[in-house]
């Protein structure tokens, strides 16, 4: 393990869980920690810019090629600079059926941005994602962890507020 | 008695009967008996540990699994995968199914390819160009926007176009397999993946030059091939020289005394017998560099003395087929000698090519 | 009252908690697989049981747990599929977080039974509140000594480690979940070889999806025999059914395998019907990969049968009427709904989730996508329909693996079912592309 980054490092309890997660595989399996040290460092540095990548590669003792290949690969990571709370909602049919729609275009003219984008003060970045398997429970977004279910645009407006202050 | 189990398989393709050992696959089995049951690819690459079972082109019809087990497969297997059980019938080119799947995979492979042919240094030895006249339909039916990329600089000798790319991993197994750390890689997923180094490095070690002859389109290419020749322009001859990296055994391509590039050798299927090294590919441009063995056996993989696309081999007429008649050119070293792209791009010769091209594609 | 198999105790409070789950019969399933059965006796039970995989394809889990290759000194693996993101599909995502223990009581006597030493539980990434649960879940587990070394003194060691994917559908796919798990990108493996010989790290590997793995406490509390005895024919057992979409009460139900359809939709005690003051237009059964059929025949096979919730009945007219049971993602649309809209929206997720690595795939779903794109927003052709039609067969059964057909099968069905709707968005692109604007011709409602 060389960290030859200085800017880029976890805090001493993260990088504690990382070689925690990297124990979890079996020896010479470490690679398989990728995913979970990602989620790890995306948590503590909010988006997955070249420097933490690098990291991550050293860290699992790979090179960065492979860790650039996953990153790219999975919609989770994001690749460029990000607002405090990114909502990540839900565009697909079954969501759609139940009101999705016309919820996010409230949501986006409340923000005043569109998809991908964040708003100017950073507070928010809108993300669209395929289906968060809550279909019955949508129309729905996720901020970080957490899962908002039956949204209207009533919820929407108070989920807004109360991530303004 | 202990039964002693047969060490070859009986496997036939397309009625030809071979004898292979059982592990063989079914595209070796076909290329051993020969090019005319071999099923095409663009993927399958034998000198790369596990490349093949992408592009799909090679799709055969398995009419029956095995001696044993006679019953046909449900579906269209990769032949460069699967392997040969004994007394296995695969139908390849006879299959009207196989066909009618090949045809789908060159419009698949063909929807987002740019139409730029004249301008890619690949045009002639170009496996998709191949693929398609032998395999394909003539039109296409796409009528949605060509996918674009962002440009990407990977150096000062190898040319990236990734619109040309179809993704067939080649290039990615080769920089694993033979170059000491690979920096470029597939990014991305789906109809958006891309080779790219990520962050606009340049690859840049000693066998990595290797990706241009494996590639099979002109996704990337020679930046130091001087002149940019169309490659029926030019005429190749086997060549070595001692070398600590590599065996050293290249081929160099002419025009005129002139040494415009430097490739690896290539079987009847289009791929590296000896990898070369990139001092070897890049560097040693002039004769003096080289022990000249003679011209060399121009094999199925490039026109320049196969004349193939014409003949008894048109099956039907189609795009690629029109395009290659109307790039075929006999060698003709007295023609006037360019060497800027600039110059090319003013002489008739492309000009002609250019016109032919656009009038093709624009109805 | 319909025997309930996995949910019976899901609204008890506290049963997310060991100590309730226990109280409530709780890991005594593997007390007696563990102190009483040898691993073969399990799978046997198991086998007994006729459970089929309920991931989606509904292979029998008996079989393909005695298929797993047993060569010496190389370890094998049990990984439990919770990918979960099938359009549609919610019911792996509802027993986790309300039944933690469950899934890993099912984990625990599975791996034994297959002589896994370290088991993996893959879980999408999305579901990151989710893995807290399950890791609190283990960590109790732990505790009480049914997990770890030497599980109540029998001698057998196991480790169960939960991993968090990154936001790819395609890794719900088995061979894509093991790359993925193996720190890749998640490209679906070229089979042979199959898990079962080569999986994860190239040792013999068994994937089962959440709910088939949640079953393996009863069956082996009850008998295999005794499950057999619930369901109909060779759908034994009961399923999850995650229901959404437009009907009085979407979410997720167990249903005994056999159940009619109609009393499915219509009984207050699972849909309670299309949502007022609607009438039922189409169905998709079984998660967003299926295909699509209109409400009648939903209701009636083409006989005029009552169709039954079952892999069966569901199936039964094949590609002409029938659909498939799937993963149980049960979605209901109403006339309101726009076909056309819906069948790009799911055509822009198969793009989306395509991995990309073979070209029929890669650029037939991007293709479909784009030309359903354009009718939707009033540019189409009339060939366009015959055109998506032929698109959609020649990536189907040419590709790695089956996202490809997942993705030809809700276009072929649309237009095999609702030819009309895309012809009139075709032929009226000014109405058709009016906001809420839906073909209120012929379609047969229900
Ligand atoms: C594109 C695709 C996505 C899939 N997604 C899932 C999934 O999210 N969860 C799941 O259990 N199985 C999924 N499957 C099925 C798995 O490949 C596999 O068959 C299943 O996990 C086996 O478990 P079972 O036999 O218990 O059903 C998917 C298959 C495909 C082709
Ligand atoms: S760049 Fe060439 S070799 Fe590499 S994946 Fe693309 S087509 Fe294949
Ligand atoms: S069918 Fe699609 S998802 Fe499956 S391997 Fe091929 S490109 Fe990837
Ligand atoms: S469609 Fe939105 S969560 Fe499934
Ligand atoms: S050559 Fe076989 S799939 Fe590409």
């Amino acid at each position: 393990m060389t960290d030859t980054n200085t800017k880029i490092s976890f805090t001493p309890e993260r990088l504690a869980k990382a070689k925690e997660m990297i124990a979890r595989y079996p020896d010479g399996k470490q690679k398989s920690a990728i995913m979970p040290i990602m989620h790890l460092a995306q948590e503590q540095f909010a988006w997955m810019s070249q420097d933490v990548m690098d990291y991550v590669a050293s860290l699992l003792d790979i090179t960065p090629i492979e860790v650039y290949e996953v990153a790219t690969f999975y919609t989770m990571f994001h690749l460029e600079p990000v607002g405090k709370h990114v909502i990540e909602y839900c565009r697909t049919g079954p969501c759609v059926l139940m009101g999705g729609e016309e919820v996010f275009s409230h949501l986006k003219n409340k923000l005043g941005i569109k998809k991908g984008e964040t708003t100017a003060d950073g507070l928010f970045t809108l993300k669209e994602v395929e289906c968060l398997a809550a279909c019955g429970w949508g129309p729905c977004f996720q901020i970080r962890e957490k899962y908002y279910m039956h949204l209207n645009n009533q919820k929407v407006d108070e989920i807004i507020e109360e991530l303004s202050k | 008695m202990e039964d002693i189990k047969p060490i070859m398989f009986k496997v036939t393709v397309d009625g030809v009967e071979v004898e292979v050992a059982p592990g063989t696959t079914i595209m070796q089995a076909a290329r051993k008996i020969g090019p005319e049951v071999a099923p095409p690819a663009m993927c399958y690459y034998e000198p790369l540990k596990g490349t093949g079972g992408k592009c799909r082109a090679c799709l055969v019809k398995v009419a029956a699994g095995s001696a044993k087990d006679p019953r046909p497969m449900p579906k269209l297997v990769a032949s460069c995968i699967t392997p040969v059980q004994d007394g296995m019938i695969v139908e390849n080119f006879t299959s009207p199914q196989v066909v009618e799947a090949r045809k789908a995979v060159v419009e698949f492979l063909l929807l987002n390819h740019p139409l730029d042919c004249p301008v890619c240094d690949q045009a002639g030895e170009c496996h998709l160009q191949d693929f398609s006249y032998e395999n394909g339909v003539g039109t296409t039916r796409y009528e949605e926007e060509r996918r674009t990329f962002e440009k990407e600089d990977i150096g000062p000798y190898i040319q990236l176009h990734m619109t040309r790319c179809v993704l067939c991993y080649r290039c990615v197994y080769t920089a694993d397999q033979l170059t000491d750390g690979r920096v470029h890689g597939v990014m991305g997923r789906g109809d958006h993946a891309e080779i790219s180094t990520y962050i606009g490095r340049a690859i840049d070690n000693d066998f990595s030059g290797n990706v241009i002859d494996v590639c099979p389109v002109g996704a990337l290419t020679d930046k130091t091939y001087r002149f940019k020749n169309r490659v029926w322009f030019s005429k190749p001859v086997d060549a070595h020289c001692d070398c600590e990296k590599c065996s050293g055994n290249v081929q160099l391509w002419y025009r005129g005394d002139e040494v415009i590039r430097v490739t690896a050798r290539k079987n009847e299927w289009g791929e590296v017998k000896e990898f070369i090294c990139n001092a070897c590919r890049f560097e040693k441009k002039k004769t003096s560099d080289w022990v000249i063995e003679g011209p060399s056996k121009v094999k199925r993989a490039s026109v320049i003395s196969a004349n193939k696309y014409a003949g008894n081999l048109i099956k039907k007429p189609d795009f690629a087929l029109k395009l290659a008649e109307s790039q075929y050119k006999k060698i003709d070293d007295t023609r006037p000698f360019v060497s800027e792209m600039s110059e090319i791009k003013k002489s008739e010769d492309y000009k002609t090519l250019m016109q032919q091209n656009e009038n093709y594609f624009k109805k | 009252m319909a025997t309930k198999i996995l949910t019976e105790h899901i609204s008890t409070p506290g049963i997310e908690t060991f100590e309730v789950y226990r109280k409530k019969g709780g890991y005594t399933a593997v007390e007696k697989a563990i102190k009483k059965m040898t691993p073969d006796e399990v799978v046997e039970e198991v086998k007994k049981s006729g459970v089929r995989g309920r991931g989606g394809a509904g292979f029998p889990m008996g079989m393909k747990w005695s298929f797993l290759a047993k060569p010496e000194g190389i370890p094998r693996y049990l990984v439990c599929n919770a990918d979960e993101s099938e359009p549609g599909t919610f019911k792996d995502h509802y027993l986790m977080k309300n039944m933690p223990h469950l899934l890993i009581e099912g984990m625990i006597i599975s791996s034994y039974a297959l002589g896994a030493n370290k088991s993996f539980i893959y879980v999408r990434g999305e579901l990151m509140y989710v893995i807290r649960i399950l890791e609190k879940a283990i960590e109790e587990a732990k505790a009480a000594g049914f997990l770890g070394k030497n599980i109540l003194g029998s001698g057998y060691d196991l480790e169960l480690v939960v991993h968090p994917g990154g936001g790819a559908y395609i890794c719900g796919e088995e061979t894509a979940l093991l790359e993925s798990l193996e720190g890749k990108r998640g490209n679906p493996r070229n089979k042979p070889p199959f898990p079962a010989v080569k999986g994860l790290y190239q040792s013999p590997t068994v994937v089962n999806n959440v709910e088939s793995i949640a079953t393996v406490s009863w069956i082996i509390n009850n008998g295999g025999e005794a499950y057999a005895a619930v369901g109909v024919g060779k759908s034994t057992g009961t399923k999850l059914i995650s229901a959404s979409g437009h009907i009085k009460n979407p979410g997720v139900y167990e249903i005994t395998l056999g159940l009619s359809c109609d009393e499915f939709l219509n009984s207050d005690e699972y849909c309670g019907g299309v949502r007022a003051g609607h009438r039922l237009k189409a169905v998709v059964a079984g998660g967003s990969s299926v295909p699509i059929v209109p409400g009648a025949l939903f209701l009636k096979t083409a006989n005029g049968e009552d169709r039954l919730m079952s892999y069966e009945s569901l199936s039964d007219g094949g590609f002409v009427s029938g659909t498939m049971l799937g993963s149980g993602g049960f979605i209901a649309f109403d006339e309101t709904a726009c076909i056309v809209r819906n069948t790009w929206n799911f055509s822009r997720f198969y793009e989306h989730e395509s991995c990309g690595q073979c070209s029929p795939c890669r650029e037939g779903t991007g293709w479909m996508q784009k030309v359903l794109n354009r009718i939707e927003h009033g540019k189409g052709n009339m060939s366009d329909i015959d055109l998506l039609v032929d698109v959609s067969k020649k990536i189907e059964g040419n590709t790695i693996c089956p996202l490809g057909d997942a993705a030809a099968w809700p276009v072929a069905s649309a237009i095999r079912h609702f030819r009309d709707e895309f012809e009139w968005h075709i032929k009226h692109p000014l109405e058709a592309t009016k906001p809420g604007a839906v073909y209120m011709g012929d379609g047969v409602l229900v």
